[in-house]
């Protein structure tokens, strides 16, 4: 035995029995499966392992990076030309908008002011870029490249250059978790911009949204745009959400059936604007005499 | 090995403890490179986890499942708990059946890891259908079958180290 290293194998002292150490272990999976579902107080212990699978992770990212940057090399010329081209044109078109924006800014705040309303506010934003999406099967997130260290906090908003993907959910010093719109059951408070009906957009869990709770008479049509109506204090205002694809009004049932599209490009990777917190939130109206419910925060 | 098979198995050296440390942790890594959303990528930790725990029932078990589990979950990015159930469970099965199964050749020790795997991901999907998670298709099954392939070459890959010996001595048999 001792030629070959090896201590002759423990026949008496094998610790507890394989069941009783199976019950311990389960009743701590199940603990911790209970304790971040239903109570949400393990973020700390998860920055704590995140911190130290870290390395590993960014290991692991490195062959997806380097076969993008390999990829992004090989690009032709031609294609970069081309796409140069397409980006100037746009530009142009943009500029356009861009010359005439500074004045209707002005003029709006100038009638803002003499209509007495509140002045829009405009928040901090910062790019970051999505890194992977997130393995998770039954989720819909993203992992973006800016965490903690960067000033990013779980509850922002999460743009693209069309419109909203996401909030960041949960926020680790060098990386954030973005859920996207998409995410099952994902809500996002939003306006028809055609006539300003609110609802409550929802994620299906499969790309596309769902307007829940809407009668089946409600004014909306298919092609209607859906933005961010701002009054839940965290998104702001006016940011392009969805599209309506298709509407079932079956009247057996007390709600339309409507089924949207995202407008940005939620399922794909690339750059997006971490928008900073409105700065202050607006006073909630005063409270009735009667305990009538609680008074929701956030109404202009 | 100290299990009798029907099939003549060559004498192995005993298994490094480091060598089962660094296979988990390729596995992790391997787990961690981000696919999207390919179906049928197969579980790399659940594979090797499952594959100690069949051959070295008393060095890798449910506790070392659990620490892989927890990680796991910060890693994918998943509710707390859901990956350390399923490998404890896992662990379990595999340790206990671990007789069993090597009494096997390696395409049937295959198809008795098949339910054993697929068993983990089942129970991940009750714990997350529970949770209200949306649902990711039948295919999400499919890595099990994936990994199930993986057994013939990982068994030789996994081993090779163990096929080594000790002193060179070219009259030797084995």
């Amino acid at each position: 035995m001792s030629v070959v290293g090896q201590a002759p194998p423990p026949f008496f002292k094998r610790g507890p029995a394989p069941l009783a150490r199976l019950a311990f272990f389960l009743a701590l999976s199940l603990l911790l499966l209970v304790l971040d579902l239903r109570y949400h107080t393990l973020e700390w212990s998860r920055q704590a392992v995140a911190v130290v699978v870290y390395p590993l992770q960014r290991l692991a990212y490195a062959p997806a990076e380097a076969s993008g940057s390999v990829a992004d090399y090989l690009t032709s010329l031609v294609t970069a030309e081309k796409e140069n081209a397409a980006l100037r044109r746009k530009q142009l078109d943009d500029a356009r908008l861009l010359l005439r924006q500074e004045s209707l800014e002005q003029e709006n705040r100038h009638l803002r002011a003499l209509l007495d309303m509140k002045q829009r506010q405009t928040v901090p934003s910062q790019v970051a870029e999505i890194i992977y999406s997130a393995s998770d099967p039954f989720a819909r997130r993203v992992i973006v490249d800016k965490g903690t260290r960067a000033g990013v906090v779980a509850g922002q908003v999460v743009v693209d250059e069309l419109g909203v993907i996401g909030q960041v959910t949960r926020s680790f010093p060098l990386l954030s978790e973005v859920t996207l719109i998409t995410d099952k059951d994902q809500a996002v408070p939003v306006q028809v911009l055609r006539n300003g009906l609110r609802s409550v957009i929802f994620g299906n869990g499969d790309g596309s949204l769902e307007l829940r709770f809407l009668s089946s008479s409600a004014n909306i049509q298919v092609g209607d745009e859906l933005v961010t109506s701002g009054l839940d204090g965290i998104y702001l205002p006016g940011l392009p959400v969805a599209k309506v694809v298709h509407i079932d009004r079956d009247t057996t049932y007390a709600f339309a059936h409507i089924r949207c599209e995202p407008i940005a490009g939620v399922e794909h990777h690339g750059q997006v604007l971490v928008l900073g917190r409105p700065l202050a939130r607006p006073p909630a109206p005063p409270e009735p005499e009667d305990k009538a419910g609680k008074s929701v925060g956030g109404k202009k | 090995m100290m299990q009798p098979t029907h099939s003549s198995n060559r004498i192995l050296l005993p298994v490094r403890g480091w060598f089962i440390f660094m296979t988990l942790l390729v596995a992790l890594f391997l787990d961690m490179i981000p696919v999207g959303r390919l179906p049928g990528v197969p579980d790399f930790v659940a594979l090797i986890l499952a594959f100690w725990c069949v051959r070295e029932p008393f060095k890798v078990g449910m506790g070392a499942a659990f620490v892989l589990g927890i990680v796991m979950d910060v890693a994918s990015a998943s509710v707390m708990g859901q990956h350390s159930l399923a490998y404890v469970l896992l662990a379990f099965a595999a340790t206990g059946l671990s007789r069993r199964i090597l009494w096997f050749p390696l395409a049937r020790q295959a198809l008795h890891i098949l339910p054993l795997l697929l068993g983990a991901q089942l129970v991940m999907f009750v714990a997350r259908m529970i949770a209200g998670g949306a649902s990711p298709g039948w295919f999400y099954f499919l890595s099990s079958f994936t990994a199930c392939l993986l057994w013939y070459p990982l068994t030789y890959l996994l081993l090779l180290p163990q096929y080594q010996s000790m002193e060179k001595d070219d009259n030797r048999p084995i």
